[in-house]
């Protein structure tokens, strides 16, 4: 028999039992679907943390005090009260001349509500230098960023991210007009000038719903956040490097120059670079990517079960029907083929509808806010491989138990006479 | 070219052994148009199927056209049981949505053999059912179906028809019109025809009767018309 006429015999088995089979191939369609769904949803996920880390600039290295690490999530003052880095870290590894250091920009980052006449928002206040700008490779749309002049006098000035100035300012050039800052609920309140603002940043650049002020201005009204030793606290260190320059060695001597500064044998800051990030971030969504793989594969299996349980009942109403072929001829191998084509049909027949939606879906769902987070999904050629062969075995194997069964079907039993 | 020698099938079911045939020898040559004949559970079936390789002797040697094919694979049973045989029932068995001219082209499917269309559609003229191609087994008489049944078996050209209580299940007038075709087939095509009833009106059509009771045969009308060509070589 040529796998022509096998696959034939299959399509009018199959088409004689529409709902049976729709429903058969249901459980692969939903197990082949969800498998590219979630591995879309989990490296689309995986593009979109690697592409906000990328954003932050090229090149840089974070430090954050050990202490602070965990409580500046909250964006609270309190957070910064316990912060062990100063801006005289800053300072000294600017003038430590470490090969590979271009420049360092210290900043505090605090939530605040920005007001505008009655227009307000709330937003992430940085307190930094004129360096900020260089270190994250932020373009200045109209004005100017926080300059030198400004780190040094502490004037009450603000460059605001491209979405504050466009919520608090719509249609109009926010440049010499006065923003208020509230800080701690309300509680303290301090007046700025807007001196710039800033482009529009990539999509996933947190810069765009920031205020960015010169940290001596803000200090100097903030009095609690000076140390004991009259240095100022700070939630940061931003370190830019050159290009191709060795970051390992850059983290190894900043790490030996702050353990000295600090006077302690054990660091109380953490050092990552963006690389250190990304692959910690890809970490985290290899391990989704997995469980959520592995729980769509569980639905195909099911499906595969499914499918056996069908073709078994199917061998089964059909001794008659085998008794017949091999009455006229049909070898144990061409039942065989008859049932496995059979199931391998139906199994791809839900396989390429799965497919379909699957790709359908993970479009359908790409860009959409889902919980307040926008959705990205990442569709993967291999995800779409593997569930085409996933359901090819599927068939194979659901069909081939039931294929021996119908060829230890005795054809004179199943011809009788009744 | 069918020679059976002291051929037993035992059924062992449960605590006893059932003796479908308990020694058989029988030559049945070519062109022959035989008719078995016995009473219920004598043994009937069991030979047909032994002839028609559906099943195996318990012992005993079975020689078809000189090979001997006891001896043969499974698959090589099949094969020949798709070229050398074709098989009729009392119960037609034919495929259910299925058209007429489907039904017959299944044994060529099996046998891979080009041109399938238009050979089923001669068979079934063959059996005069040439405005039935179409039509499911559902719309078919019961002389009809019977007729699709013959064609299929006629399709390949076999060498044999082995056809077990045919006319059990249709009219008289039907039955008659079946067994008028048998003879033609014998007479014009040379066709070997095995043929198992009850009926002694059926059983008439044939040139040869054999008599089986309790797996044995008890009576034989004659031996076979080409008993020196029995066993000789496969045409
Ligand atoms: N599969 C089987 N298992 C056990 N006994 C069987 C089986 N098939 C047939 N027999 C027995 O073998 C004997 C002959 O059966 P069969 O050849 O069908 O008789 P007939 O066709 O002459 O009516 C009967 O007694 C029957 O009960
Ligand atoms: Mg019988």
């Amino acid at each position: 028999m040529s796998p022509l006429d096998a696959f034939r015999i299959a399509l009018r088995a199959i088409f004689a039992n529409r709902l049976r089979s729709a429903l058969t191939s249901l459980g692969l369609v939903i197990g082949v679907s969800s498998v590219i769904v979630l591995i879309a949803v989990g490296q689309g996920t995986q593009r979109g943390v690697t592409d906000q880390i990328r954003g932050l600039g090229t090149d840089l290295i974070f430090i954050e005090s050990s202490a602070a690490a965990t409580t500046s999530q909250t964006g609270g003052l309190g957070g910064l009260a316990q912060s062990t880095l100063v801006q005289g870290d800053a300072i000294a590894i600017a003038d430590d001349a470490i090969p590979g250091v271009v420049s360092v920009a210290a900043q505090i980052a605090v939530d605040a509500q920005a007001v505008a006449g009655s227009n307000n928002v709330g937003a992430e206040i940085v307190g930094t230098s004129s360096t900020y700008a260089e270190v994250r490779d932020l373009g200045i749309g109209s004005g100017t960023f926080i300059t030198p002049l400004h780190d040094e006098d502490g004037s009450l000035v603000a460059a605001l991210g491209a979405r504050v100035a466009d919520t608090l300012y719509p249609g109009l050039d926010p440049v010499g007009q006065e923003v208020r800052l509230s800080f701690a609920g309300g509680r303290i309140t301090f007046p700025f000038i807007v001196v710039g603002v800033l482009d529009e940043q990539g999509g996933a650049s947190e810069a765009n719903d920031q205020v960015f002020v010169p940290l001596s201005g803000v200090a100097g009204r903030l009095r609690f956040l000076y140390t004991p030793t009259g240095d100022l606290r700070v939630t940061q260190i931003d370190i830019q490097t050159a290009s191709g320059a060795d970051e390992q060695r850059v983290k190894d001597e900043v790490s030996e120059l702050l353990l000295f500064l600090h006077e302690t044998p054990e660091p109380d800051f953490v050092i990552q670079s963006q690389d250190d990030l990304i692959s910690a971030a890809t970490e985290v969504s290899n391990t989704l990517s997995i469980l959520l793989g592995s729980i769509a594969g569980i639905s195909l299996l099911v499906g595969g079960i499914g499918v056996m349980n069908i073709m078994l009942v199917s061998v089964t109403e059909r001794t008659r029907e085998i008794g017949i072929r091999r009455a006229v001829g049909a070898t144990a191998g061409d039942i065989v083929k008859q049932f496995v084509t059979e199931a391998l049909t139906l199994s791809l027949f839900g396989g390429v509808v799965g497919i379909a939606i699957g790709i359908g879906a993970s479009l359908a769902v790409d860009g959409r806010e889902l919980g307040g987070q926008e959705m990205t999904t990442l569709i993967q050629p291999w995800s779409i491989a593997m569930a085409f062969l996933v359901a090819a075995g599927v068939g194979f194997a659901s069909g081939s138990y039931p294929a021996y069964r119908a060829t230890t079907v005795d054809p004179i039993a199943a011809l009788r006479n009744e | 070219m069918i020679r059976l020698h002291e051929v037993t099938r035992v059924y062992a079911t449960g605590e006893t052994a059932v003796h479908a045939l308990a020694g058989v020898s029988l030559e049945i040559g070519r062109g022959e148009f035989v008719a078995i004949m016995g009473q219920s559970g004598s043994g009937k079936s069991t030979l047909m199927n032994i002839i028609g390789l559906l099943d195996r002797p318990s012992s005993g040697e079975y020689g078809f056209g000189g090979r001997d094919v006891a001896q043969l694979s499974e698959d090589a049973r099949a094969r020949l049981r798709g070229s050398a045989f074709g098989f009729v029932f009392q119960s037609y068995n034919l495929l259910a949505r299925m058209t007429a001219l489907e039904q017959v082209e299944l044994p060529l499917i099996y046998q891979g053999a080009p041109d399938r269309k238009r050979r089923a559609a001669e068979a079934l003229v063959r059996v005069g059912l040439q405005d039935r191609i179409t039509h499911l087994p559902t719309e078919l008489s019961g002389g009809e179906q019977q007729r699709v049944a013959i064609a299929r078996s006629l399709v390949v050209n076999p060498l044999v028809l082995l056809a077990d209580e045919p006319t059990g299940a249709l009219d008289t007038a039907t039955g008659h019109e079946l067994m008028t075709l048998f003879s033609e087939l014998v007479e014009q095509q040379g066709l070997t025809v095995v043929l198992v009833t009850h009926e002694a009106e059926v059983a008439a059509y044939a040139k040869r009767t054999v008599r089986m009771r309790d797996g044995r045969i008890i009576e034989d009308s004659g031996s076979p018309v080409t008993a020196a060509a029995a066993g000789g070589p496969a045409p």
